[in-house]
């Protein structure tokens, strides 16, 4: 029988995001992968040069919808290198504890979507039901579950104050004892150890040839962690193990980004405890000096890359950026290659590409009270529109009308 | 400045390698260094850092419209955690340069969006898909150059 070509994507239920894959078949056994991008560019790069550094900290936050953070504290990076800025060190401790709690929710997410993925869907309700104990944890420090906005150039926006440290550190035990609890499922629990492993093997030749990044990089036994190699924020100050394993499939990989979860808390700890006083955040100018600089994060799933161009006006010349999943993406084929059809929607999950769901509704602890109350996507636009009335005298209630009649609301 | 150690030892001996590189290669703090180079020698600088002093791995490749010219800045690392940013410039009247996948894989992505972004050839660039704009784009139109608009793309 000949080659037979299926194309995945852009649109499928088994991607989360649009891409598209045209998988080359010879029987169940893919012969050749072709993949094509792009479907989700939305032209950052050039929106960011028509805007200020202000306005361009809440456009890189939404560069992603799971590593806001990671986006935010490498863009804020570049641009205080330039500036010559020396932030706080409460604050680089802040942008720590955020970012590793940042790491704990993006992790337990993968868990739980690589658990559906292969059918074990306890596993998917498990993690995800855990993940929201750091989910609310991160709600109450920054009032957002999602798009934290915790940075702001020179600094950051909010202080950890003793309750909610203390906080941090009970959601810390119980998260590790659930984390002990996967990790003992993922070395005992023989379905999963034989469906996960050999599949989407790849050699750390192929890992360092290619540039993979993060956890998919270190399931292949590099040892490359931005936090340890180019420390930034307060990591230089932490103790921790960078996680590498040698099974170079999918399992490593699972493997990988359990026992971080470990290391992570280990830092969350340490960062509690030592945080110092001071201030969060100092005063940054407008107009930022001629200058470029390149900063690095380990983002959950790996390196981002920002380069940043100053100009000496209060508008950047150029914003360069590079995801991770860029980086992963170009070893998804020579992942695929040999493995069957079956395995391509684990295989393409196991790099934890990143996509975003923010819509929700809100579940508000009404203090006064004590009752709880529902607020619901009509309350919430009900609220907005009286909002621009009062403080911009804008009155968009017959626009709503109007819109409700369509039905498009 | 013995924290520097490190990369003033690689600014030495890129310097020993190629004395035309002179003021252009600076170390700029610990852990970066950053180099212009013009386009003849490109290449062979390039190929020099990544075959002969371990920078491995491309991160992205940062393209500029400056004016009068063009300018990609390659951004290298290597297992130590130093970034060398390597930035070349490429004239307007032939925006032409050669791909890099011959010396270092990994980088394809980037030199794609030098396509797309900035209309500059990439000579020996493998066929692909395009990245990362779509099909249906209209010639000529490069997102990324400093005198495009969005209303360009209007009839």
């Amino acid at each position: 029988m000949g080659t037979v070509k299926i194309p995945i994507g852009p649109q499928h239920p088994a991607l989360k995001e649009p891409e598209s894959f045209l998988i080359s078949l010879n029987g169940e056994k893919i012969t050749d992968v072709g993949m094509r991008l792009g479907y989700n560019h939305r032209g950052i790069e050039k929106a960011a040069e028509g805007r200020t550094y202000i306005q361009n900290m809440p456009l890189l936050e939404r560069v992603c919808g799971i590593c806001s953070h990671s986006h935010s504290t490498a863009f804020s990076q570049a641009v205080e290198e330039i500036a010559g800025v020396e932030i706080p060190k409460r604050a680089k401790y802040i942008r720590t504890i955020i970012g590793e709690l940042e790491r704990v929710h993006s992790h337990l997410l993968w868990l739980g979507v690589a658990g559906h993925e292969v059918g074990f869907d306890t596993l998917l309700m498990y993690s995800w039901r855990d993940r929201e104990v750091v989910m609310d944890l991160l709600a109450e420090i920054t009032g957002n579950r999602v798009q934290y906005a915790m940075n702001a150039l020179g600094g950051v926006r909010r202080d950890i104050d003793k309750e909610k440290q203390e906080h941090i550190l009970k959601a810390v035990d119980v998260l590790e004892e659930r984390t002990k609890y996967y990790i003992n499922i993922a070395t005992k629990e023989t379905t999963l150890i034989k469906r996960l492993s050999g599949v989407g093997s790849i050699s750390k030749e192929d890992v360092i040839k290619l540039g993979t990044v993060g956890p998919t990089g270190r399931a292949s036994g590099v040892t490359r962690d931005i936090r340890k190699d180019d420390p930034y924020a307060a990591y230089a100050d932490m103790e921790f193990n960078v996680i590498t394993d040698t099974h170079c499939d999918v399992y490593g990989r699972a493997v990988v980004r359990l026992l971080e979860l470990m290391e992570t808390y280990k830092i969350l700890r340490q960062a509690v405890k030592n945080i110092p006083d001071g201030d969060v955040s100092v005063r940054f100018p407008r107009r930022v000096p001629a200058g470029e600089a390149t900063s690095r994060y380990e983002a959950p799933r790996g390196e981002d890359v920002h380069y940043v161009k100053a100009n000496g006006t209060d508008k950047p010349e150029r914003v360069k950026l590079r995801a991770p999943t860029m980086a992963n993406l170009q070893s998804v084929a020579k992942m695929l290659e040999n493995n069957n059809l079956a395995d391509v929607p684990i295989t393409i999950a196991a790099i934890d590409p990143c996509f975003s769901c923010t819509d929700r509704m809100i579940k508000i602890d009404n203090v006064s009270s004590g009752k709880l109350e529902m607020i619901t996507w009509g309350d919430l636009r009900n609220q907005s529109i009286d909002f621009y009335k009062r403080e911009h005298g804008l009155d968009f209630a017959e626009l709503n009308k109007k819109y409700r009649e369509r039905g498009t609301l | 400045m013995t924290e520097l150690s490190r990369e003033n030892n690689i600014k030495d001996q890129l310097l020993v390698k190629f004395k035309f590189l002179g003021d252009k290669i600076v170390v700029k703090r610990d852990r970066r260094i950053s180099a212009d180079v013009d386009l003849l020698n490109f290449r062979e600088v390039f190929s020099y850092l990544v075959n002969d002093m371990g920078f491995l791995r491309i991160c992205m490749i940062t393209g500029f419209d400056e004016g009068e010219n063009f300018a990609a800045k390659y951004h290298l690392t290597d297992d130590k955690g130093i970034v060398f940013d390597l930035k070349t410039y490429i004239p307007k009247t032939n925006p032409v340069i050669k791909t890099v996948s011959d010396i270092i894989s990994g980088g394809l992505l980037y030199e794609r969006e030098l396509v797309d972004m900035f209309g500059i050839k990439v000579e020996g660039l493998p066929e692909g898909e395009r990245y990362p704009l779509p099909d249906g784009w209209p010639e000529g139109q490069y997102p990324l150059r400093k005198d495009w608009n969005k209303d360009m793309l209007k009839d």
